[in-house]
This record gives C-alpha cells, structure tokens and sequence, in this order.
C-alpha cells in the first residue's frame, strides 16, 4: 500500500461521517471600505518604510543616490533619472527599482507579482534599497480587497515595511537579509 | 471507486523526531523554574509581546467575527481533509511539483534525505519550520553527511548555541541580547570580535555571516503556514527576508507541510493572513509573505516538491473533542499569555511544541501516555483561549485529556472508596468526624503522598455543614 492511501485511509477512519459546518462571514468583506491613502502612509511610515507622494520618480530615485540600479524590463523609462549608473545582475546591484501590483492600506502591504515592472522575485530581494513605485489606483482599503485582486498563479511577494526581526527580545529591529531600505512612492497618475 | 478500510489512524513513532522530553513536565520545570536568568527573560519577552499584539488586535473591529470564521474554516477543513488533499495535490502536480506523502516521521526524513542527495550537494538552507523540528529532519540529515544550515535569526541562535528551541514563533526567546552576543562571539565564524549586544548590530552579523550561504547553496527546506487546495499555492510568513532567500534563490526547494495546515479556497487566506501577523508578532503584516504556485519559469525554484506528513495527525483527528488540536497555525498567541509558560519557558514541556498548545497537541500526537504529565501543565485560567485567534478550546481539551492520561492505582483506589463513603450517610458522617479528630493535617502519607507534594490539604471544619444543620 502507498503511503497516500495509507493516509487518506487513515483521515477517513478517523473522520468517519463528520459533518462540515458552515463558515460564518460576518467580518468586513472585500469592497466594503474605500481604500484610504493616508492610512497607507501612516502604515508604511510606522514600519519604516519612506513615503514619497509625487508623480516626479525620476526625481526620487536620483535624490536617494542609488547607485548601481538594477531595473526590471518592464519599468516605465521615464523613471530612471538621467544618468543613473544602471546593471543587469541583481547580485551587482545597490539598489532596485520596481512597480507593485496591489498596495494594502490597512496592514501597509505592497505587493508583487512577478509581472514585467515588478521582476523576477530575486531583483527585488538582493539589492540593499527597493524604490517601490505604488499607483494610488492600486491602493485597496484591507487584506481581503488584496486577494479578491492578486492571482493565485503568480509568484507573489507580501512587503510591509523593510526587512525586521523580532528574535531578540520580541522587539522589531529593521535590517537582516531583505532590503534594509525601502522608499515607496505614491504616485498619482489619475489627475495631472 | 468504493472507500476500502487501508489501515487506524497511527500515532508518531518513538526514537525519532522532537515530540517527547527526558522527563515528565514537574521535574523539568522544577529545575527551570530555579533560573532567575529564564525567567527574566521570558517575562520580559512575553509582556512585549503581549502589549504589542493587543495594541494592533483592538485596530480590528471585526475581530472577533474574524476568529469565528477562522476557526469555522478549520474545522470544515478538517472534515474535508481526504478531498482537500487530494485537490491540493492535483493543482501541485499541474503547476509543475511533485508531491510525496509521509505517514510518520521515519519516512518524511528518508524523503527530505533522498531528494537532497538525489542534487549531489552536502548542504542545505533551512527556513523556520516546526514541522522539521518535530520530525528531527537535521538530525538525519547530518547522519546522512549532508549539513543543514538554519537562516532564522533566532533557529540560527539555537543551532549555533548547540540548544534546543523553546518557542513557536521565536525558538530563542530564551536568551537576551547579551547571551546573544556571547554565542555569536564563540561560534560564528568570521564574526567582528568587538561585536556588542545592540540587537541592530546582531541582526547585521547574521546578515553578513549568511549571505555567502544563501548564494552558494542550491537546495533549500522550508515548512509552510497554508496550502490552497483550489489553487496549489503554498504560503510562507517571515519577517527576516531569509524565507524569500531559501524560497527563490535555490534551484530545488523541498516544503515539509502537516496535512492540516491546508485551507480550501485562495479567498480563505483574507481570514488567516488578518488573524496570523497580528496574534503572531503582533504587527498588522509581518514584513515578508512568500506565495507560490508550482514551479514559474525563470523565477525561483525550477524542481519544488511538497511532503504532506502525517506523523501522529491522524489519531489527533480520531478523536472528536481533541481534534481541535489540529486548528492550530502556530501563532504562539497561547505561550505569551500562559502563567505557567511564562514561569518555566519551552524546554520544560519537552516537545518542539510548547505552551497550552503542546500541552494538547503533543500527547495527542504521542499518544497521551508517552506525555501523559503534560496536559497538567496549566492552571486552566483560560487566557489561551481568549487569546487563540482561531478559538481553540484549550482548557476543555487539557479536562478532556487528563481524563485520558492513565492515573495511579492508589487514586482510583482513594476515589472508588470516596465515591462508596459519599453513597453512606451513615458512613460518611463517620469518616467527616474522623477527618475532624486528625486535626491539622498538612501531607497525606504514602501512597496518597502525591497528591500533598505540591499543596496543603485543606484545615477539616470545627464543626460539619451535617451537623450545623441538624442543631437548627
């Protein structure tokens, strides 16, 4: 016999006919809230991340002197400032510059998902400072507008704020293998 | 297909793996609760984090509708666990994984042990994962030459200090940042000898010391928190960014998983990833989420397999109160809040789970008799219930176990003879007026000595409620 019918045999021994109950939803359900950015900010800010609110990226990346800059594919040219020393190989990199697919007010919560102006998963975890640029029309209200939104079958990557351990004494220290630096620019390209 | 009877749900086997301690939970905490050092430690520990997970828990309005839905998906998932399985499987293979099944312990090692010399290499990455700690996979790994490298800060903190993990969610949550600094300083090599014990400056030393690792090594192990049936994606929570290291840099990633740990639909993630973070580290998100499906090309992984392990699961689910057990997405919210974890720490319970929880899930896991002391460790005050973010009825499970646990001769002796005298009026005003003459009695003598060790009988009355009554 092969273990998975070991084990399924097993579950169903021991559940005989267990009933499945019904799974109540009273707790605030996608699109119940309308997406607040200034929650947003406060969110990102409380977890150390810089908050940027202007369209000018190309100004924000080349005030952060990023040095070498690694650039997903499908990032909008115009981003990159004039001049900026850019580089293929992440491993090379001091810093990156990506777009994000959903921003979380509530938990300050961006997300990627591996499309071409967001990158493979590596671009964006090697470098030392991720430049994160958030339309404020991806901006949702919680988690459950998020997931209503992402794709399931991409690779997706759940940032709030840089990296941060709390394995020593409970408290939240920034910086051990993720960026150790993270700007987000909220950039709202819906009025001129 | 007719369902065939293929075998009785088994408990976890002896001799291998982290479920079961040296000696009973009395005699461990006797000796931890003489450490002033621990106790500093854990206090101060556990008061953080308490006060940092009730601040972001009272953000939450909907709160407690959260815990009902969480615990309502966990129990239905429970119910449907041979179809969710299978689902589960099914999207795994067509996103390009391979997905194993490991009925206890022995067999998920032999697994992990194989696939990873199936590579060639001699070493791998490891991600925070209490399912490879149960299972004691670095142990057979480093039996079968191959090295396991843990990369959490406080995993790296235990495997460098040669210790044992005595928390859910922070394994060293037993030692403060200047026993830190010493291990770091003894056994880290290449480490900056005028390290000090800012936790900052800690943090950078790890960073450093693993970075090489985490580029070099192309196998890496994780567990997982969920796994979606509808869609096959398995998710990873970390703050630390070394989960997203091991989960996207090597070409081969092995994810040991509990079958209970998976949850029906994507939108069913909307409840836990609220309930998680914030019972957890008590933050509104921890900072890294890792999610996937399969295998995508050029990004991450190219070989990924999935272990579902068994181990002692199915006869948690053989039993209907207990199998409540399983509900747990191992936030450590019951440790922080427990009066008698806060007192004696991890170690005491002898099980890679401590706490309330492993006081109800590791005899479960065991059979109650190989951990038959540990559902006495509490005193059933109830705040791992209120403090559980998926509503496990703790406390009830740790009355429902003791019941289980075999108890003494001499007690079912002293209570067969109780339950007589009390079925005797006659019989038992004898035995009350007895109990008067003997006076003040502290300690019961042997056999009963027991009982008295760890408290006083109580002063007999100067005059019985029997006879107050008789003189109205």
């Amino acid at each position: 016999m092969s273990s998975r019918d070991l084990i399924l045999g097993r579950v169903r021994a021991a559940l005989g006919d267990t009933p499945v109950p019904e799974v109540p939803r009273a707790y605030r359900p996608a699109g119940s809230r309308a997406a607040d950015l200034e929650v947003l900010v406060d969110r990102l800010v409380d977890y150390k991340a810089v908050v940027h609110r202007t369209g000018d990226i190309a100004s924000v990346v080349a005030s952060l002197d990023p040095g070498r800059l690694v650039v997903p594919p499908g990032v909008d040219p115009s981003w990159l400032p004039p001049g900026a020393e850019l580089v293929t190989d992440e491993h090379d990199a001091d810093a990156v510059l990506t777009a994000a697919t959903v921003a979380v007010a509530e938990t300050g919560t961006i997300v990627l998902d591996g499309s071409p102006d967001q990158g493979r998963r590596v671009v964006s975890l090697l470098p030392d400072l991720h430049i994160c640029v958030v339309r404020t029309d991806q901006v949702v209200a919680a988690v459950p507008d998020a997931i209503a939104r992402l794709d399931p079958t991409r690779p997706l990557t759940w940032i709030s704020g840089p990296s941060a351990t709390s394995d020593i004494e409970l408290n939240r220290v920034e910086g051990v293998h993720g960026p150790r630096r993270l700007h987000v620019v909220l950039a709202d390209f819906t009025t001129p | 297909m007719t369902r065939t009877f293929l075998g009785m749900p088994a408990t976890a086997p002896r001799g291998v793996g982290n479920l079961r301690g040296d000696e009973p939970f009395p005699a461990a905490a006797h000796k931890a609760l003489a450490d002033d050092q621990l106790r500093r430690n854990l206090g101060h520990a556990t008061g953080t984090i308490r006060r940092k997970s009730g601040a972001v828990v009272a953000e939450l309005p909907d709160w407690q509708e959260l815990r009902a839905a969480g615990s309502a998906l966990k129990a239905a998932t429970m119910a449907r666990l041979p179809e969710l399985l299978e689902q589960l499987e099914e999207k795994v293979t067509a996103a390009g994984g391979v997905v194993h099944w490991a009925a206890d312990a022995n067999e998920a090692n032999r697994i992990v042990t194989d696939l990873v010399r199936a590579t060639g290499q001699r070493r791998v990455i490891k991600v925070k994962s209490m399912a490879t700690q149960e299972i004691g996979l670095n142990e057979a790994l480093a039996e079968a030459g191959i090295a396991p490298v843990e990369t959490d800060l406080a995993e790296l903190i235990v495997q460098l200090g040669d210790d044992k993990p005595s928390h859910i969610l922070v394994p060293a949550i037993h030692r403060n940042r200047a026993e830190i600094r010493e291990i770091f300083l003894r056994e880290m090599p290449g480490v900056d000898p005028g390290l000090t014990d800012d936790p900052a400056t800690l943090a950078a030393a790890a960073r450093r010391y693993l970075r090489e690792t985490f580029l070099s090594t192309p196998v890496a192990v994780s567990g997982a928190n969920f796994a979606v049936a509808e869609t096959g994606t398995l998710v990873v929570l970390e703050s630390e960014g070394n989960g997203r290291m091991c989960l996207t840099l090597p070409e081969t990633l092995i994810t040991v998983m509990g079958i209970e740990k998976v949850v029906p639909a994507w939108r069913d993630l909307e409840v836990f990833l609220q309930l998680l973070p914030r019972a957890s580290t008590g933050e509104r998100m921890n900072p890294y989420t890792s999610m996937w499906t399969g295998v995508t090309p050029g990004d991450g992984p190219q070989s990924f397999h999935l272990v579902l392990l068994d181990n002692g699961r199915t006869a948690v689910l053989a039993d209907e109160v207990g199998r409540q057990a399983l509900h747990c997405i191992r936030c450590s919210a019951c440790l922080n809040v427990c009066p008698v974890y806060e007192r004696t720490g991890g170690h005491a319970y002898g099980s890679v789970y401590p706490g309330p929880i492993g006081a109800v899930l590791s005899p479960q896991l065991t059979g109650v008799a190989d951990n038959a002391s540990l559902p006495y460790a509490s005193s059933l005050c109830g705040a791992c219930f209120d403090a559980c973010p998926v509503r496990i009825d703790i406390p009830s499970l740790l009355v429902h176990l003791r019941n289980k646990a075999p108890h003494p001769r001499t007690e079912r002796i002293a209570m067969a003879a109780a339950a007589y005298t009390m079925d005797h009026p006659a019989l038992y005003t004898r035995a009350q007026h007895a109990a008067k003459l003997s006076g003040r009695l502290k300690h019961l003598p042997p056999p009963l000595n027991g009982w008295t060790a760890s408290r006083d009988l109580p002063e007999p009355p100067a005059e019985t409620f029997r006879d107050w009554w008789a003189r109205r």
